[in-house]
């Protein structure tokens, strides 16, 4: 269940994540990475305590070591202020505005997406292209979180099965294994 | 001590240089409170002082949310070129080097370099270039030796001290053998010798071995903009911890200093003013004020402060270095993820024959130097996503990975020339979240290095291409307009220097020999502010051993001296 995203939005992300980055063959675009889920996460990132802004560390436990990724940060008080600002805006709010007014992910997704019209899902994808494309503020902020979202640690919503790196042959986090001096020098 | 004062010094920033400075002076039994205003992801602060774990490979974390600082919303920079630019070109992320307990050293891949003889001597050796100030430094080569072989102990530095055939005099050996040769650096240095060029393995301050307690590097490929989960690293947890253990170094974080104080005589530091996190004010009184909050902050915050600056010189003559990138693509996969991010060098482009000569006569100038160059590679699939493009071929690029697994990439560290209408100050209208004027950068790039990256371009894409590359292309970084730095993006280097350079002469510089401000007898500045050329090396190494040299002065040990050994 997405938690900032209406299950309609959800599906529209997921449409154009598709188009932005396309299924290839048996390889799979950026809905099944679950790059909605990723969005999803960032646009409701302080339903959650600690926020979904920083992963923990120092290993995912993919390549050995005690899982920590999924363990989040807190923030200082600072991070706070500024990682809201980015997702919900400045809303008004002096403390928010010392250098003007900002808009939030969230106001540009919810608008954005309802600018792509509710036959949205349902239309060619010459269509989807073209709408949009009359929607670049959105498109350009989606596009960015799409490629998070799609090969970035799964810890933070996408990268479904590790897909995103499985596609594009990237080991990811190798900590703390590393590589071997011959893998470093050799060829493959 | 007496009663007024809570410290022998106060360390403004905890980067290599502040690091440095904290871990000689309580060596030589002073007291220090260490000022950092970003947050602690470094080390406990408490006995063993051990890792925190905060340190991943996580793309997400450390490149696309700001993780080490400064977050430009929070702290934004602004550039322009010149006062016909207006107030500024934009605002944001400029130059932005982490603000967070270890400061720049936490992200750097850790190339640490030495100058060389000449470096130092520029204005002697090799003369003016009008629309330029280059000077002498007040210190030569032979009296660095010592401090650098220091600094490459106290960081850790693995290298091969007979690779490099333009290096100067060493007094002994790098403390550690080199690490894994990447395999695109392989191929690379091969073809570079095969043209007459002259590869050698990077001294880089990254373990090969167990040293200091730390362990040997793993190849994670997670180093530069990152910070090394395992501490392989030693900058700057090596000085840090140092300067902790001996129980006389207090690190105080989310601690933004708002201004040096100073006595009735206005020649005398009697500490600093500081901030909390819930904005209140504190003051800490000390002997003597270490400033090192690096090239960009430190000119900052003496302009806010209104000291220092009897010579106007303060925030003038900033340099960066000029990148130029030349690119490969080949026709397989390098897998240049996997090792220290860059393993091998070049020096060549800092040689001055007759080719450069002619070329320099040929567009109006004496001689030029480039700098130092990378062999690289590396890049992380979120970068390679944003830059491929999307749609229809998306999929296919990314698999293909021509800007990632089939990259490799020279990055030149050009020498860029100290202007003086280069400069950093305090922007009219941008603020940052404690309300202070932002730090404005305003730049443009002299005629130097413009016409040293063209000539070194062909060349480099030569090597390039004998290595096997299918494909070449250029890039650079201020990319340029014409023969002007550009008006979208600003310099990507985190190489900034000059904006308080060090001379005899208080009317022409801002700091002594000894880098004690010439107006303020007790406060030094042991970051690369103080450096009156760029040259084209990293300047980290340097920073390192001036900063040991400056410090053993103030604190009264003794010079550190060296043996040239017998040639032969």
């Amino acid at each position: 269940m997405p938690r900032f995203l209406s299950d309609h939005e959800h599906g529209v992300v997921s449409a154009v994540a598709d188009l932005l980055i396309p299924p290839l063959d048996a390889h799979p675009g950026g809905a099944a990475l679950g790059v909605a889920d990723y969005i999803d996460n960032l646009l409701a990132a302080f339903t959650f305590d600690p926020p979904l802004i920083f992963a923990g560390g120092p290993f995912s436990g993919r390549f050995g070591g005690d899982a920590s990724f999924a363990k989040f940060m807190p923030l200082s008080p600072h991070e706070e202020l500024a990682w809201r600002t980015r997702v919900e805006g400045s809303l008004g709010l002096p403390e928010r505005e010392f250098n003007g007014p900002r808009r939030g992910w969230q106001e540009i997704y919810r608008e954005g997406i309802a600018a792509l019209g509710a036959d949205f899902c349902t239309v060619d994808t010459d269509e989807q292209r073209s709408r949009l494309d009359a929607q670049s503020e959105l498109r350009v902020e989606l596009y960015m979180h799409a490629c998070e979202g799609a090969y970035g640690a799964p810890e933070y919503g996408g990268n479904r099965d590790l897909a995103g790196w499985q596609v594009i042959a990237w080991d990811g986090d190798v900590q703390p294994r590393g590589y071997t001096d011959d893998e470093v020098s050799g060829r493959d | 001590m007496p009663d007024n004062l809570d410290c022998d010094a106060v360390v403004i920033g905890t980067g290599p240089a502040g690091a440095t400075a904290a871990d000689v002076l309580t060596s030589a039994g002073w007291s220090v409170m260490m000022l950092e205003k970003g947050r602690n992801h470094l080390l406990s602060l408490d006995a063993p002082f051990a890792p925190l774990g905060h340190v991943s490979n996580d793309e997400i974390k450390f490149s696309r949310r700001h993780f080490l600082g400064p977050d430009p919303f929070l702290e934004p920079r602004s550039y322009r070129r010149d006062d016909a630019d207006g107030d500024r070109l934009f605002a944001g992320e400029v130059n932005n080097l982490p603000s967070t307990v270890g400061g720049g050293g936490f992200h750097a891949d850790g190339k640490l370099p030495r100058f060389r003889a000449v470096d130092f001597k520029p204005r002697s050796e090799l003369g003016p270039i009008e629309g330029a100030d280059i000077v002498d430094w007040p210190v030569d080569y032979d009296e660095m030796e010592p401090y650098y072989a220091e600094a490459e102990r106290l960081v850790g530095v693995a290298g091969d001290a007979a690779a490099n055939p333009f290096a100067e005099w060493r007094s002994g050996p790098y403390p550690m053998p080199p690490g894994a040769d990447m395999f695109g650096a392989v191929l690379t240095t091969e073809a570079a010798s095969r043209l007459g060029y002259h590869p050698y393995r990077a001294p880089t301050g990254v373990n090969s071995v167990p040293y200091d307690g730390r362990p040997a590097c793993n190849n994670c490929g997670f180093c530069a903009y990152y910070g090394c989960p395992i501490e392989a690293k030693g900058d700057p947890v090596a000085p840090l911890r140092n300067a902790l253990r001996t129980g006389r170094c207090e690190i105080r974080v989310d601690s933004y200093v708002e201004r040096v104080l100073l006595d009735a005589s206005a020649k005398h530091a009697r500490g600093v003013r500081y901030l909390d996190l819930d904005g209140n004010a504190h003051e800490v009184n000390a002997r003597v004020v270490v400033v090192a909050g690096g090239a960009w902050e430190t000119p900052r915050l003496l302009l806010r402060s209104d000291v220092a600056n009897s010579s106007g010189l303060v925030g003038r003559y900033l340099m960066y270095h000029f990148q130029t990138f030349v690119i490969g693509q080949f026709p397989f996969r390098l897998h240049g993820h996997r090792g220290r991010s860059v393993t091998h060098l070049h020096d060549d482009h800092m040689i001055i024959d007759d080719d450069v000569l002619a070329f320099a006569r040929e567009h109006g100038l004496p001689y030029f130097r480039g700098g130092l160059t990378e062999h690289g590679g590396g890049g992380s699939p979120v970068m390679e996503g944003i830059y491929t493009t999307p749609g229809i071929t998306h999929t296919r690029e990314m698999i293909d990975s021509k800007m990632r697994d089939r990259l490799w990439a020279f990055t030149v560290q050009g020498e860029d020339l100290p202007q003086i209408t280069n400069r950093i100050d305090l922007d009219p209208s941008v603020r940052d979240v404690y309300g202070f004027a932002a730090g404005r950068a305003t730049y443009d790039v002299h005629k130097h290095e413009v016409v040293a990256s063209r000539y070194m371009t062909p060349r480099l894409e030569a090597i390039m291409r004998k290595a096997g590359a299918e494909s070449t292309f250029a890039a650079s970084s201020p990319p340029l307009e014409g023969d002007r730095a550009g008006t979208r993006s600003a310099s990507m280097s985190r190489h900034i220097m000059g904006t308080c350079r060090m001379g005899d002469d208080p009317a022409t510089s801002v700091v002594d020999r000894w880098q004690r401000f010439h107006d303020v007898e007790n406060m030094v500045c042991t970051d690369s502010s103080v450096f009156p050329t760029s040259t084209g090396y990293g300047p980290t190494l340097t920073i390192v051993a001036l900063a040991i040299r400056a410090c053993r002065e103030l604190a009264g040990l003794p010079k550190l001296t060296s043996t040239r050994p017998p040639q032969g």
